[in-house]
């Protein structure tokens, strides 16, 4: 068995994993990086669209180009990288009672057979998986051409093959949307998209460019009943949720953008606490999960919209786990709740004395609203938000100071309040 | 052309057995499918239970064939190595209406012979399994029933089949029959003949057609529909047994079965039909499922679900199965009505149907080549990790983990082409690459492209299960854009 030593792992190779890395080195860390697939990347691979690194690079670059910077990075900063490695396995057994314990971490690999990593610590940045037809329960018969958004965006981007000619999609979520638009680009023709709620998953500037541009209807509060074909997708039937009658289209192919899930597995066997509304693990403010030494960030901490907001999430975890290493001592911590209107709040705890960044998804769609930090009855911090809806994910900046005077027995807690209604 | 001594119609678990057990003679013997794989009809889409012996008495065929079917899995385990737990079957009753059909229940088991069965208090169910919904009453404990994986069961029997020397033809529909002196001359849609002396109608749903084809026996096979859903290998509903209501009188209701496999299933309904191709599952019948199943067990949860099926009962009227030699067609047995406990009874349907052919005139000589036994795959997941690192060294194709949910490796992916799974869903089954809760949203195109290289066929022609199931319609640049507007 080959026995790897080192300070820090990264598990995952896309932007999380890459942005994490980088940053330990920049620290002088002694770090490795272990990605399953045979390059680095991640999901930025099949995203050849524009619209990437705005906020980071200050310049609109596409996924692969993104990915690039990160990767000539790992490159030349010499960063110890195994490609085509899949990690199965955390042992923490030692480490649960042990702050300065080491963990062993598991990877298998053609080239090296197994190899086992002895480090101080891990961070979990292995992505985010999508949603499919089981999942939300789609009734009908099961023949092939029923694909999600991603893998469609894989077959179409990375290996140049067109799933089929008809398509509906389900779901607008971004994916769908951009999808609808490269499906139209190799001449597809792209029927519908089907949302289940009353507004659009995805970003108005995606309704716009991809489906309005093209002329691809889009059916708001309607639902997929029924996918039929008995080979090949034949048909799918579309029902509206007033009530009002169900109608048919013809199509070969279904395409699925029903939303994204972190990918846990791997972190389920370090005996990881999870975050039963993000779907990822529970983290503090350092972006530790519940086993001391083993942070996570990116999409497997909860999915993100933005790789922009990946990458500066990222940095942060580094920064943690580079204090981590160097014994720094964490600050007084206390739990932070989601409130009304908010899905979840990320990270699940705030330091008392310092910086605190939070990441929060919405519940609802609304033009005038604001973000209010609250212990009981008082308001600690507000902040006003012009658009929130669900699908983008809202990051505030919490001041220093507003903590200074709250102690252990007070409930913190952060909610969205619609101001139309006042 | 030569004239092959038997020829059986239908690669499902009935047919794969009697090919295995006619294997063991120096017979010519091939087996027709009309799906481009075996195990792709009825033996499919199935609860995978080795029924407990209980459900029925004596006097019905499928209940005989049921018990002794089931002491067979052990020595068919050890030489064909399918997944196969004999985990126990346990029978909840909510009331003591409930408890008089299990002791009802029981009397049946005991005339049977099941081995081990007993009846259970309140605190001895509970105690057997704490995940039973507390207003339990009592039950029945059946030890001797069991789990298996269907289609590797399937696939399995018919890979000793071939290694003995049995021939498969796939593609194959027999759509017409003529008998010419000694032998039966079988043609299908696209003209291919085979010829044989004998034949075996193991047709599952399509059995009638077959008997009509060979102008024999007229019967109709109804389809009774049976929907199923699958839920995460995380679930909590997990049980350590498979968990039955107390049957009514046509069906044997809505279970929770803990899978070879650690995944949890619950169903299957049973919906008399009149579509023998209609595998649909409706909304309707998911609630019914999963409310009838917490009732049992009340941690199912609908949130688990990962997929969802549909199976097709081939059920004859009088519920039994019908196995016999044709009155009419001379030399053509029928194997007809396998609806459950099909899958437990295979193995003795195996030796029954070989019997009956001795019987009638077929002269068995044993094959003295015969070997029971084939090679087992080792799998990536459940081995340990020295043991990993050992058959990596030995072929690197295990490290590539292809199926990320269920921790598939390439090689596990080479072999069951290299053993014929030319499909996506006849590796699916063969490995349980995309089984998992991702339902093969990463490992698809990874999966086709080896198939691609193993093969030489292009992404164009590869298929979810044949005929029209194609996946990629184009290349893209290859599709005619229309001009925007
Ligand atoms: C389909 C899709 C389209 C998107 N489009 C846009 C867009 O248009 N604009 C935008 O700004 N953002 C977009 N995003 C969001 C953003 O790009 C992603 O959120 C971001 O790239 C995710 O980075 P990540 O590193 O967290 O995850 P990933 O990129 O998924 O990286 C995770 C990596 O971990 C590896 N891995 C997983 N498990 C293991 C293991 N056990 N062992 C070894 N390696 C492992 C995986 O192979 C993968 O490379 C999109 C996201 C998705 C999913
Ligand atoms: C929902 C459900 C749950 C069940 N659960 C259990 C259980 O838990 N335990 C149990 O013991 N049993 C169970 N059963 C019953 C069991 O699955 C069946 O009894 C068994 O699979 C029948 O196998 P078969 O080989 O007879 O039929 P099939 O598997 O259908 O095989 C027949 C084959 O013949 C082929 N064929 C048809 N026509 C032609 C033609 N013209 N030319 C060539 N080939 C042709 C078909 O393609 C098919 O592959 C269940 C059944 C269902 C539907």
């Amino acid at each position: 068995m080959k026995i790897e030593k080192r300070d820090v792992l990264v598990i995952g190779g896309g932007a999380a994993g890459m942005a994490a890395a980088t940053e330990l080195k920049k620290r002088g860390r002694d770090v490795v990086l272990v990605e399953r697939d045979h390059v680095l990347g991640g999901i930025l691979n099949q995203c050849i669209h524009n619209g990437f690194g705005l906020h980071h690079f200050k310049e609109e670059l596409t996924g692969p180009e993104y990915a690039e910077r990160f990767a000539d990075l790992i490159h030349e900063q010499h960063i110890p990288t195994h490609l085509g490695m899949t990690i199965t396995e955390i042992d923490t057994r030692e480490a649960e009672n042990d702050q300065k314990a080491r963990h062993r971490v598991y990877g298998f690999s053609s080239a090296q057979g197994m190899v086992c990593f002895d480090v101080q610590a891990v961070v979990l940045s292995m992505g985010c998986r999508e949603r499919n037809r089981g999942n939300i329960g789609t009734p009908g018969t099961r023949p092939s051409g029923v694909y999600t958004a991603g893998l469609a965006q894989r077959l179409v981007n990375v290996e140049g093959y067109i799933p089929g000619k008809e398509v509906v999609i389900v779901g607008s979520g971004d994916i769908g949307l951009i999808m609808a638009r490269r499906m139209s680009w190799v001449g597809a023709k792209v029927k519908a998209v089907v949302e289940i709620q009353p507004y659009p998953a995805g970003l108005t500037r995606n309704i716009v460019q991809c489906l309005n541009d093209f002329g691809i209807p889009l059916y708001l509060n309607h639902v997929v009943s029924e996918i039929r074909g008995k080979d090949r997708v034949e048909a799918v039937e579309i029902t509206p949720r007033d009530g009002s009658e169900p109608f048919v289209v013809d199509c070969d192919t279904v395409l699925l953008s029903v939303g994204l899930v972190p990918d846990t597995e791997v972190a389920k066997t370090g005996g990881i606490s999870l975050n039963p509304e993000t779907g990822g693990p529970l983290v503090d403010y350092r972006h530790e999960t519940s086993v001391p030494g083993i942070f996570a960030c990116g999409n497997v901490l909860h999915v993100h919209d933005l790789v922009d907001y990946v990458t500066e999430e990222s940095i942060r975890c580094a920064v943690s786990v580079d204090d981590f290493i160097g014994e720094e001592p964490a600050g007084m911590q206390i739990d932070i709740h989601a409130g009304a209107n908010l899905k979840y709040v990320v990270p699940g705890r705030m330091i008392l004395q310092g910086k605190n960044h939070l990441y929060m998804r919405s519940l609802i769609v609304s033009n005038h609203s604001e973000i209010q930090l609250t212990a009981g009855e008082r308001v600690l911090f507000s902040k006003k938000l012009r658009h929130v809806q669900p699908s983008e994910m809202i990051g505030i900046d919490v001041p220093e100071e507003i903590l200074k005077d709250i102690g252990d027995g007070d409930h913190l807690e952060v909610h969205l309040k619609e101001m139309n209604h006042e | 052309m030569d004239c092959y001594d038997v020829a059986i119609i239908g690669g499902g678990v009935s047919g794969a057995a009697v090919a295995r057990r006619l294997s063991a003679y120096k017979l010519k013997t091939v087996l027709l499918e009309k799906e481009a794989d075996v195990s792709f009809g009825v033996s499919k889409a199935n609860s995978g239970i080795i029924h407990g012996g209980f459900h029925h008495g004596k006097k019905a065929l499928k209940s005989r064939l049921e018990i002794k079917g089931n002491l067979m899995f052990d020595q068919l385990q050890k030489e064909l190595h399918f997944p196969f737990r004999r985990n126990g079957i346990l029978v909840a009753a909510f009331s003591s209406e409930e408890m008089r059909t299990v002791e009802e229940l029981y009397q049946n088991g005991l005339d049977n012979g099941a081995i081990g069965i007993e009846l259970c208090s309140r605190s001895r169910i509970l105690s057997l399994e704490p995940k039973l919904n507390p207003d339990v009453v009592g039950g029945l404990h059946a030890p001797g029933g069991g789990m298996i994986e269907p289609y590797q069961f399937v696939f399995s029997l018919m890979e000793s089949a071939l290694k003995n020397g049995v021939r498969l033809m796939t593609d194959f529909k027999v759509s017409k029959a003529e008998k010419r002196g000694d032998c039966y001359h079988m043609t299908d849609a696209t003209g291919r003949t085979v010829q044989a002396g004998w034949v075996v109608n193991a047709a599952g749903l399509y059995a009638d057609e077959i008997s009509r084809i060979f102008g024999a026996e007229e019967y109709d096979i109804i389809p009774r529909k049976g929907e199923e859903f699958l839920l995460d290998r995380n679930a909590s509903a997990f049980t350590q047994r498979v968990i039955f209501p107390v049957p009514s009188k046509v069906s044997k209701g809505m279970l929770v079965i803990p899978t070879v496999e650690g995944t949890t299933m619950v169903g299957p309904t049973a919906l008399i039909g009149d579509d023998k191709e209609d595998k649909s599952t409706t909304r309707g019948n998911l609630e019914q499922v999963f409310s009838s199943a917490r009732r049992m067990i009340p941690s199912v949860s609908e949130k688990d679900i990962i997929t969802s099926f549909a199976g097709l009962r081939p059920v004859l009227e009088g519920n039994d199965f019908y196995i016999a030699l044709s009155s009419i067609a001379p030399r053509l047995v029928h194997v007809a009505g396998i609806q459950s406990p099909g899958l437990t009874a295979a193995p003795a349907i195996g030796e029954y149907v070989k019997d009956l052919l001795r019987k009638a005139g077929l002269v068995l000589e044993e094959n003295p080549e015969y070997d029971p036994e084939i090679q087992a795959v080792p799998r990536f997941r459940g081995t340990e990790k020295e043991e990993l690192d050992r058959l990596i060294a030995d072929n690197p194709a295990y490290g590539e983990v292809v199926c990320r949910c269920e921790s598939i490796s390439e090689a596990e992916i080479v072999t069951a082409i290299r053993r014929g799974h030319r499909t996506l869903d006849g590796i699916k089954f063969y490995t349980r690459a995309r089984m998992g809760r991702c339902q093969g949203g990463f490992c698809t195109f990874r999966i086709l492209q080896i198939l691609q290289r193993e093969t030489g066929q292009s992404i164009e022609d590869l298929t979810k299960r044949g005929n029209g199931s194609y996946l990629v319609s184009a290349k893209v640049g290859d599709m005619p854009v229309e001009e925007m507007v």
